[in-house]
């Protein structure tokens, strides 16, 4: 009995529908320098080694608890975020390495975080699965898909009500859109007009269930025409299709003219977090996909074939973050333990522990 | 000068007082704006201060009160109203596991101010759905501090400390306490968190009661003066943080103990305040403590059989004639 989710069959036809009616060539646009644009590759290479080395950490038990990698989808945090100024915000999912590196987070602290260490971004009481480098806009990764939605809506009530011109962009996966929260937080934004961008990093897997049998429609976008909001669907392998949606959408809500969806598709060619076996799905129906899309293949390609870079510049820039991943490895395994005096910090407001202690 | 006002009034003067003081305080919630809400308590602020900050919403509330968790990280300081306290278990997720989480989750790195107003509490035959009290639930969440005033004085000045205050928030406003009047002072004051009031001195027994449940105590405690017993009536206002010490030192004159809420009894509320106080003090006791709370039922609709649910002063009464040895 085939038990798989999916079969080759199934997968290749995927990829043929994908690549016919979603891929995007990759073309850098205008409005990106060549600074930039070597930017996005080196913070798209940041994110592989980091989550390459995490999903090694996690089996050498350095990382424990649940930790999932971003790996395949560094085009879309990347893309997006690019398209951000200082003072925007963004909200995280459960997956959230990705967005820490896409908003300039440090991988030193990060990977102390996912080892538990006290000089992590939430001295160790977070771990991977809420990890935030709120400093740095990124307002924290959250373990229940879809929660994060109502949050972004509030975080962009804040712009609206105290005038202020930054935007949040919301990162959800295609499990989230079949939340009840989803649909009343884009609602709320959509008859509110508030900046933000609703940004579904469909991967087209909810752990084991695939997103053609988890809705009647799985083309996110359309999901816009019901609340009066525009809604497009970009390659996610691509950054700078992200990118220009993003940045579109952006312009959108800084002028005041509300929400946007925007459906990145790709498709996790990984397990679900990273010890994940996949028993519900043939590995191998994996491979075309990665063979074929990954993106950081397509944009080294890209750098290349287009002069922006010479290989060994491309090469070089990869270089750097494996050594920067090396690097916060031996930061993170050295690091200190959290000890009881700060069990409780945070629980409450400072001056609430004061008078309370908490306990 | 004190004047004297309803529970309702103080709610709204609180409101109305601290979105005039602080322009980041904004409410949301099903007919807080235009309509004051159905009980009147935010009546006139739409008028006062806009829509921009008095948000009527549509009926999302696991989006209303996740949408105050966003605003309240990032600048503002948001109520959040649920039109009744049965449908906070909607947005559950958002008060359990992301407003009371987030803070401690993300190390300390952000505040948490918002408040989450709701009506509690049973009574005129509003039946299952719209008659409960959850402060046992909430009060179980580390993170959340959970007020149950149930004076105008106490219900303006522990909203005052509630909005200006760094942390999550559930207030809990009784339906039947809306009416109920008292000296309130026309200056500024806020009332401090976990710090009991002593209602009614007494020497004979100790009565903890909660919300509404302190003005059906006092009548006990009335009619049981006439026969010779004195009840002391304490009312903890705050449920987290909650006074343990006023309770002992009142235990250590009356030696027994009586709690009483109008949620059922079953794990709730009192179910706590006692295993406390016999960890702490039981040596103190004289006589077992005892709970009278409701019946652990659904709420009927038919008054006749509604009245059988909720605890009244005639069950505190007779449960301090038993503890006193007078039946």
């Amino acid at each position: 009995m085939n038990t798989s989710a999916i079969s080759m069959e199934e997968s290749l036809a995927k990829l043929n529908t994908f690549k016919k009616e979603v891929m995007q060539e990759l073309k850098a646009p205008d409005d990106l320098s060549r600074d930039q644009i070597l930017e996005m590759f080196r913070k798209m290479a940041l994110i592989r080694e980091f989550d390459s080395q995490v999903k090694t950490l996690w089996k050498q038990n350095y990382i424990y608890g649940l930790a999932h990698a971003y790996l395949g989808a560094e085009a879309v945090g990347v893309g997006a975020c690019t398209a951000l100024k200082k003072g925007d915000y963004i909200t995280s999912t459960h997956r959230g390495h990705g967005h820490v590196i896409s908003m300039g987070g440090d991988v030193n602290k990060m990977m102390s975080e996912l080892m538990g260490k006290a000089d992590g971004y939430c001295k160790g009481k977070g771990g991977s699965m809420h990890i935030a480098s709120v400093d740095d806009g990124m307002l924290g990764a959250t373990g229940i898909v879809g929660s994060g939605m109502p949050i972004a809506v509030g975080a962009a009530l804040t712009a609206s009500v105290k005038k202020k011109d930054y935007v949040t962009i919301c990162f959800h996966g295609d499990g989230g859109t079949n939340q009840g929260v989803w649909h009343e937080s884009i609602n709320l934004a959509a008859a509110w007009k508030l900046p933000v961008i609703f940004l579904c990093e469909n991967n087209q897997w909810a752990i084991s269930m695939n997103y053609d049998r988890a809705t009647g429609n799985p083309a996110v976008a359309d999901r816009a025409n019901g609340y009066g909001i525009p809604g497009v669907t970009v390659d996610g392998f691509n950054p700078f299709a992200v990118y220009e949606a993003v940045r579109d959408a952006v312009k959108r809500a800084r002028a005041g003219e509300g929400p946007s969806l925007i459906e990145a598709r790709y498709y996790r060619y990984i397990g679900h977090f990273v010890a994940d076996d996949e028993r519900y799905r043939d590995t191998t129906t994996n491979d075309p996909w990665a063979e074929e899309m990954d993106p950081i293949n397509r944009m080294r390609d890209y750098l290349i074939a287009s002069g922006t870079a010479s290989k060994e510049e491309v090469a070089s820039i990869y270089q750097s973050t494996v050594d920067e991943v090396a690097a916060s490895v031996e930061h993170a395994k050295n690091a200190p333990e959290p000890t009881e005096e700060i069990l409780w910090d945070g629980l409450y407001s400072a001056e609430f522990m004061q008078m309370f202690g908490g306990k | 000068m004190g004047r004297t006002i309803t529970i309702k009034q103080a709610i709204n003067e609180a409101h109305h007082e601290e979105f005039a003081r602080d322009d980041s305080v904004i409410i949301m919630g099903c007919d807080v704006g235009i309509r004051g809400n159905p009980f009147g308590v935010t009546a006139g602020l739409f008028d006062a201060f806009g829509a921009d900050r008095v948000r009527d919403t549509p009926i999302s509330e696991a989006a209303i009160v996740g949408a105050c968790l966003g605003a309240a990280i990032t600048g503002l300081r948001p109520i959040g109203e649920i039109l009744f306290s049965d449908w906070i278990t909607i947005p559950m997720d958002q008060i359990v596991n992301q407003i009371a989480k987030l803070r401690y989750m993300f190390g300390g790195k952000t505040n948490v101010p918002l408040v989450i107003r709701a009506p509690v509490g049973a009574g005129g035959g509003q039946a299952a759905q719209h008659s409960q009290s959850f402060e046992a639930w909430f009060s179980h969440v580390p993170g959340l501090q959970v007020v149950m005033p149930i004076t105008p004085y106490d219900a303006k000045g522990m909203l005052k400390t509630a909005i200006r205050g760094n942390d999550p928030v559930l207030f809990f406003e009784h339906k039947r306490g809306y009416e109920i009047t008292g000296e309130v002072p026309e200056e500024d004051y806020t009332v401090p968190f976990g710090k009991a009031v002593i209602r009614r001195e007494g020497s004979d027994v100790t009565i903890v009661a909660v919300s509404i449940m302190v003005h059906r105590a006092l009548k006990a405690a009335e009619e049981l003066s006439a026969l010779g017993i004195e009840c002391e009536v304490i009312d903890p206002r705050s449920i987290y943080p909650f006074d343990y010490d006023t309770v002992l030192a009142s235990l250590r004159k009356t030696h027994r103990l009586i709690v009483t809420h109008e949620a059922n009894r079953r794990s709730g509320i009192g179910a706590e305040i006692v295993s406390q106080v016999v960890e702490r003090a039981f040596e103190e006791l004289d006589e077992k403590p005892v709970i009278v709370a409701g019946l652990n039922v659904a709420m009927p609709y038919s008054l006749s059989l509604e009245s059988m649910v909720i605890p009244n002063e005639e069950n505190i009464k007779q449960t301090v004639l038993q503890l006193m040895d007078r039946v």
